[in-house]
């Protein structure tokens, strides 16, 4: 299982789902309407690293993180 | 150097800190950037949330730049509210040189804002909205909208 985090503003509870490739956590998130309209947005972190690949690994106990828009300062 | 604080920024203390700890460091040029809460569309303040574990590897890869042109970085920044004219943010630079300085704090501030995973409020009417028409999306991002 891979936990799915959502960072700031997207109001809701981390996932665990099973996921081998970051295709198959956005196939999961898809087809979630909480989420769906933010995924086009958002940058995508795993274990606290950016990622630019759907093709990343991923292994039991990983974390992935979704960043929606940034506005610091 | 990155401080984070539950509220504004203690920006005499911090400014005077930072420039006694490098009073004997021999860099010429000390710049710092401070942001202030404007009054404006009827907000009584922001807020903030951020993500450290990112926000701390950013700040880590933007000190060994600095290194790299014989400068250092610091900044500070709030976490939760903070009133309208208090201030949420300082970013400095200290180099041997002025120009490098100048040119530094513009560059680090730009990506600080495209980069840093820090998320801005409004504080407006009891409420805390999400200020998503100033908010830019980090590069790389729509990775799971495909």
């Amino acid at each position: 299982m891979v936990r799915v985090e959502f960072l700031g503003p997207i109001q809701k509870e981390a996932l665990e789902i099973e996921a081998a490739t970051l295709h198959d956590v956005a196939a999961a998130l898809q087809n979630d309407a909480e989420v769906k309209d933010w995924l086009e947005t958002c940058a995508v972190a795993v274990n606290d690293t950016l990622v630019k690949s759907l093709d990343t690994a991923l292994k039991s106990g990983d974390k992935v993180s979704l960043l929606p828009p940034v506005c610091g300062g | 150097m990155l401080e984070l604080f539950d509220g504004p920024v203690p920006v005499e203390e911090i400014l005077v800190r930072w420039y006694r700890d490098e009073a004997g460091s021999n860099y010429g040029a000390y710049i710092p950037f401070i942001g202030t809460i404007r009054d404006e569309d009827e907000i009584s303040g922001l807020s903030f949330d951020i993500y450290e574990p990112i926000l701390e590897s950013w700040f880590n890869a933007w000190q060994e730049k600095a290194k790299e042109a014989g400068a250092i970085l610091k900044m500070a920044h709030s976490r939760g509210d903070v009133p309208l004219h208090t201030s949420s943010y300082i970013a400095a630079v200290f180099s041997p040189k002025r120009k490098v300085a100048l040119k530094m704090i513009n560059d680090f501030v730009e990506d600080f804002k495209a980069s840093a995973p820090i998320w801005k409020y409004d504080l407006k009417d009891g409420k805390r909205l999400y200020a998503a028409d100033r908010s830019t999306p980090i590069s790389g991002s729509g990775l799971l909208g495909e």
